[in-house]
């Protein structure tokens, strides 16, 4: 794991508030931001767009093996998450039954902490979703 | 544009070598290759070679450079590709591109990987590079995570079941039994991997393909100078590749690989020919549900029915399209920078009639080899033709 301390710094607006980009020229919403819309590149106009903390699971998986920084998280459910403005995100799935944990599951953002890097290291936050009950 | 040969493949064997370093896997399978090819190392033009993540798995890059010194081919020019798993594939692309360019007429080019320095943890977090570093890795995901994703919506959007992949891994074991460079060569059954415990559910251990060590690497000659080398080579009837975006999220389609259908119909395109004409398969088994995924993708079948497609036994020996008769990435090993070069090899191999006698197809024509870049934003596909 192990982000650098500027890059988890650049990220706050967006993951702590999920900033995204919308094009203004063709109305789709992209998280996390772009800088070119890839449908209308140069004639797209991006501008920053808070995301809808509201959307609903398309698929999970449930980890049991954890990549650094996660190890002590395990099991935890990932989830591909389409947004209510039909952006899409890769997030955890907290806070929520296993058996609720299923394709079409409405779910909203709550703010959690990502991973500690060390005892004395940065924690990084940002966002989570868990099912609506 | 020219048209460009195979005339020598060689490569290590795949396992974890914890006593050989990458440059003693490089050169081992470099001069295999340059032996097998008949060529003096004074005809060769430049190197080739794709490489994922030498630095955070050995701590050295530079990778174009080391080929060349440890090889002793000073001072000839030297490249390293890098695009994930699919590196491999994208040098041999590389390399054909600058002798059908008309660059060269004689160039090597080599895949290679060694992953077993480091922990499985830190492994996994090299791994992960290969997707979006900012939005998967760090919110915990891991590759197979990212594949059990894909997994997860195909069973739910075509019923295809846990048993039908497991049963992917089950062939491709069946194979590798009979290659001599597999990490495993041990049969497996289907029960087997459906105990063999979930690292991201629906994915089990032995749906997911290991940490390997390896080198590959083959000779790549204009056609029309070939024979001076060799009476068995192998034509590169067609080289295409496509893009698509680094996370998984943001793909028009969580079932399917778009990048393998872009650089398919391409392919196809370039050697004119359709799904049927192919008389076998290497593709991307990095997980048992990629190889599924593929041969829809490929347009051996439809979308939706790959698993009763591998069910039905199509892709055995014998059957409609052959599939992984090396053992695929999941037996035969993934040193994920070799895998895209060994997939070819083990076409040509099948090609020149020099598989091993139990898996060898009888007077294949034309074989298909599909290199796989992380989760799908990049994808080689390329075609084959025995030349002789």
């Amino acid at each position: 794991m192990r982000e650098a301390l500027p890059l988890m710094w650049r990220n706050i607006p967006e993951r702590y508030n999920l900033l995204g980009t919308r094009c203004e020229t063709c109305g789709k919403s992209y998280f996390p931001q772009r800088k070119v819309c890839p449908t209308c590149r140069r004639k797209g106009k991006l501008a920053e767009a808070k995301m809808p903390e509201t959307g609903k699971i398309v698929s999970y998986s449930q980890v049991f093996v954890a990549p650094s920084g996660f190890e002590h998280d395990t099991p935890y459910f990932l989830a591909v998450v389409e947004l209510d403005n039909k952006a899409t995100l890769l997030t955890q799935i907290v806070d929520s039954k296993a058996e609720a944990v299923k394709e079409g599951a409405k779910v909203e953002m709550v703010f959690r902490k990502i991973y500690e890097d060390s005892p004395e290291g940065a924690i990084a936050y940002g966002y989570k979703f868990r099912v609506i009950p | 544009m020219r048209k460009v040969s195979i005339i020598g493949v060689g490569q290590t064997t795949f396992g974890e070598h914890w006593s050989l370093s990458l440059r003693d896997l490089v050169t081992e399978a470099g001069i295999k290759a340059l032996e097998n090819a008949n060529v003096e190392g004074k005809d060769v033009q430049a190197l080739f070679g794709g490489c994922m993540a030498s630095g955070r798995f050995i701590g050295q890059e530079h990778i174009g450079a080391l080929m060349a010194d440890q090889m002793g081919m000073n001072p000839l020019p030297a490249y390293r590709t890098e695009a994930a798993c699919a590196s491999g594939g994208v040098a041999l692309r590389l390399a054909y591109m600058a002798i059908a360019g008309g660059m060269y007429d004689v160039v090597a080019v080599g895949g290679m990987e060694k992953m077993t320095d480091v922990s499985t943890e830190d492994a996994a977090v090299a791994l992960a590079g290969a997707g979006d570093q900012e939005s998967e890795l760090f919110n915990g995901a891991t590759f197979p995570a990212i594949y059990a994703l894909m997994a997860r919506r195909h069973m739910h959007d075509f019923g295809t079941t846990e048993e039908q992949m497991a049963l992917c891994a089950v062939k491709n074991h069946g194979h590798a039994v009979h290659n001599p460079y597999a990490q495993f060569r041990k049969a497996i059954t289907v029960g087997d991997v459906m105990k063999s415990g979930y690292i991201a559910s629906p994915l089990k251990l032995l749906d997911c393909s290991p940490l390997t060590d390896g080198a590959a690497a083959m000779v790549l000659c204009a056609s029309d100078k070939a024979n001076e080398y060799t009476d068995k080579p192998v034509e590169i009837a067609a080289s295409a590749q496509a893009s698509d975006t680094l996370a998984l999220h943001e793909r028009r389609s969580l079932t399917g690989l778009h990048a393998t259908e872009v650089a398919a119909k391409d392919a196809y395109k370039q050697a004119k020919i359709t799904p049927k004409d192919i008389d076998l398969l290497e593709c991307h088994d990095c997980f048992s549900i990629a190889q599924i995924m593929a041969l829809e993708d490929l347009g051996f079948c439809k979308k939706g029915t790959g698993g009763r497609f591998v069910e039905e036994g199509n892709t055995d020996l014998g059957g409609v399209i052959p599939t992984n008769l090396s053992g695929g990435l999941k037996a035969v090993g993934h040193p994920v920078g070799a895998s895209g070069v060994r997939e070819a090899i083990d076409v040509v191999r099948q090609l020149r009639g020099d598989a091993p006698a139990p898996v060898q197809i009888k007077d294949a024509e034309i074989g298909l080899s599909h290199n796989v870049g992380g989760s799908g934003a990049t994808v080689v596909v390329h075609a084959f033709k025995r030349g002789f």
